[in-house]
């Protein structure tokens, strides 16, 4: 339960941690530490160098931009989870923030370490996939922009190449009085979730949908956007059918199976939470259900 | 660079050492200062029993390398008592037998003790959803949350120190 020996670096600019990271063989990024640190602790990980971004500015930071809340990756989650301006423009992600690990990893965690480490049963993917969210990952070679939706490639498997890291995250903005909603199912509050939902929805005028999002995580081997459940919404007036047959697509996913649950459990939970998630973020958005 | 110097603040008072980089925090507070009240449970992050705090908050001290900690303030279980007398909250863990063994009681002490900081008035639920990450194996959750509320209470009455 010891990790194995390796160098430690501790960069102040974001330059120098690019350089380190392309020229140090068998490097790591080293963010907030609270899935990393475990591996190594395992040596499911042996690095034998540790790029710290603890120190790195640039790195930091939240700010309204062009319609996106942008956040740097090394954001702490629980500086995100008390942020007025994520309360304000992306609730989605301050509801979710609740749900990830517990106040201790919060107070370490970051929201970069989190997407990197792309753990399929993680809530922040989820909520960048739903929201449509814009990484900014950087390397000796500058820095490139990524949709999330290209992200997560496999199984805790991401498009980062082997010298980039995330450097800042970018949630388009939704109309302010949009609604969300965000449910999983859990042993435990905390703990990895069996299955999860999150929704949003801008409903105008007759409490018709103008738009939606709706992404599962913990179901399949990275987080899914129900791409069916959103188009059967789209243009409806919303009630309490509408949320059920659009909830139903979630049957089309194909989820895994593991010790913690079966495929069928799992879709059956898709259904029940994304339901849950939609009904939420309907009556947040204004609308009677 | 496998050794790295590193000067940290442990309950007030400041320690430099020339560390190994993989050394955790836990173990640099147990083996390196001798202070065991930081107890070490599952050493992967799950039991929070080696809570401390870091900067003020918590934070678990087997997933930190000692070096990251460099400059930082710690306070550990040793620290809420600087005088020998129990802070209110530890004499609410005895009152209302918030421990058994007392494996896991040096990570709820620090836990609460950063959730009674922002938290004067807390609900059952809210000292509940704190406590997630600690880990009780005597099974003694109810005296635990007992205690917590009796010492929210006793500070906002201020019939505690």
């Amino acid at each position: 339960m010891k990790p194995a020996p390796f160098d430690y670096h501790a960069p102040r600019q974001l330059k120098d941690a690019a350089e380190l990271l392309a020229s140090l063989p068998n490097a790591r990024i080293l963010a907030g530490g609270q899935s990393l640190v475990p591996m190594m602790n395992f040596r499911y990980v042996i690095a034998d160098h540790l790029i710290d971004l603890g120190h790195v500015e640039d790195l930091r930071g939240i700010a309204v931009i062009d319609g996106h809340l942008r956040m740097g990756a090394m954001m702490r989650q629980h500086e995100l989870e008390s942020s007025p301006e994520v309360a304000r423009h992306c609730p989605l992600l301050a509801e979710a923030l609740r749900h990830v690990g517990h106040r201790q990893t919060r107070n370490r965690g970051t929201i970069g370490g989190s997407l990197a480490h792309a753990d399929p049963a993680a809530e922040l993917p989820a909520v960048c996939l739903a929201s449509d969210a814009v990484l900014h990952l950087a390397s000796v070679r500058g820095l490139r922009a990524v949709a999330f939706r290209d992200f997560p490639v496999g199984y805790m498997a991401t498009a980062l190449a082997p010298d980039e890291m995330i450097a800042a995250v970018e949630l388009p903005i939704w109309r302010l009085g949009h609604g969300h909603g965000f449910h999983e199912f859990a042993r435990r509050h905390g703990d990895f979730a069996l299955a999860g939902a999150a929704a949003l929805l801008d409903i105008g005028a007759g409490g018709v949908v103008r738009r939606a999002a709706l992404a599962l995580f913990g179901v399949a081997e990275r987080p899914v956007r129900v791409d069916a459940a959103e188009a059967a919404l789209l243009g409806k007036a919303i009630d309490r059918a509408a949320i059920r047959s659009a909830a139903a697509a979630a049957w089309l996913i194909e989820p895994i199976s593991d010790i913690h649950a079966g495929g069928d459990y799992r879709r059956h939970l898709a259904q029940v939470l994304s339901a849950r998630a939609l009904g939420d973020a309907a009556r947040r958005a204004g609308v009677e259900i | 660079m496998a050794k790295q110097a590193t000067r940290i603040t442990v309950n007030g008072k400041s320690h430099a050492r020339v560390v190994e980089a993989r050394l955790t925090l836990a173990d640099f507070l147990r083996h390196e200062l001798g202070l065991t009240g930081t107890h070490l449970g599952c050493e992967h992050g799950v039991c929070g029993a080696c809570t401390v705090l870091l900067d003020g908050r918590s934070a678990r001290s087997c997933l930190m390398f000692a070096v990251q900690a460099n400059g930082c303030e710690i306070t550990t279980v040793e620290g809420l008592s600087p005088n020998g007398e129990l802070s209110v909250l530890q004499q609410a863990f005895m009152d209302n037998h918030g421990l058994q063994c007392g494996f896991c009681t040096p990570g709820m002490l620090i836990t609460l003790t950063e959730l009674l900081r922002e938290n004067a008035d807390p609900s059952e639920q809210d000292v509940r959803e704190a406590l997630t990450g600690n880990l009780c194996r005597c099974t003694g959750y109810a005296g635990i949350v007992k205690a917590a509320l009796d010492a929210a209470r006793q500070t906002r009455d201020g019939s505690g120190a």
